[in-house]
């Protein structure tokens, strides 16, 4: 499982930050800055231990904006971004 | 006979809970927020507090048609203004109802699936449901609806709603 924002939907309202302080850190306007570990982009796996966490960030997003995307490394799109890097 | 009184307690239940569905849901868009109640405490409260309201409606209905005292069928429960008793203001508490359901199944059910805009086109209905079911009861209440402390619960609900919608009005549409 990955963490996805999308962030065209994300308004910033901060919710994830407070429910997965783990992974998330807001910036200065409010948006979620996700930390390395579980940076889609750099291909990371949510620990096991924070699933809970992650799932209650994602059902509490009231812009619908974070995701949890469970396709596996080898995902085309995936890999295109780890590409584009 | 205890059905009627569970029904009418039931009811007033319901009127407070879902009087504090409403103000928490309002606290949700104007981003009410404190250190000691951060956003998502309010956000599943409101949900919390929804779901308690959608199981004390369940009650207030099933026991007021169980009870016999006054006619009320099971199709009253879903249409709208058929009942052989009290068309008008048990009406209005089948169109809450309705109302109730369809924001109820659109929020837990498919909020993921609908998407963001159709559900809070759909969820917009608890605006509606909410001062529909407050009429419903003051309409049926009767000689309950005059009891100091009923009027004195009612109008607080309604103030307080009241004030969460001007506070509501002050924020725009954004998410």
């Amino acid at each position: 499982m990955r963490l996805r924002v999308d962030p065209v939907a994300c308004a910033g309202h901060g919710l994830c930050a407070d429910l997965l302080p783990e992974g998330i850190t807001l910036d200065e306007w409010g948006y979620p800055l996700l930390d390395p570990l579980l940076d889609p982009l750099l291909d990371a796996e949510i620990p096991a231990d924070l699933l809970p966490h992650a799932r209650a960030a994602v059902a509490a997003c009231p812009a619908l904006a974070l995701r949890l995307d469970p396709t596996g490394p080898d995902d085309r799109r995936h890999g295109r971004n780890r590409r584009s890097r | 006979m205890w059905t009627w009184y569970a029904s009418r307690a039931a009811g007033l239940v319901s009127l407070v809970l879902l009087s504090g569905s409403v103000l928490l849901g309002i606290g949700g868009v104007t981003r009410a927020a404190s250190a000691r109640w951060p956003r998502f405490a309010v956000q599943r409260l409101h949900r919390n507090l929804s779901m308690l309201a959608v199981a004390f409606v369940a009650l207030h209905v099933l026991t007021a048609v169980l009870d016999g005292y006054v006619p009320i069928s099971w199709l009253d429960v879903l249409l709208p203004f058929t009942s052989a008793y009290e068309p008008w203001w048990l009406g209005l508490g089948t169109v809450a109802l309705d109302l109730l359901l369809a924001v109820l199944v659109t929020t837990s059910l498919l909020r993921v699936r609908l998407g963001l805009r159709a559900w809070r086109a759909v969820h917009r209905a608890a605006y509606a449901c909410w001062p529909v079911a407050v009429l419903h009861g003051i309409g049926l209440g009767g000689v309950d609806t005059t009891t100091w402390w009923v009027l004195t619960l009612t109008l607080a609900c309604v103030a307080a709603v009241g004030v969460g919608l001007v506070r509501r009005t002050a924020v725009g549409t954004r998410p």
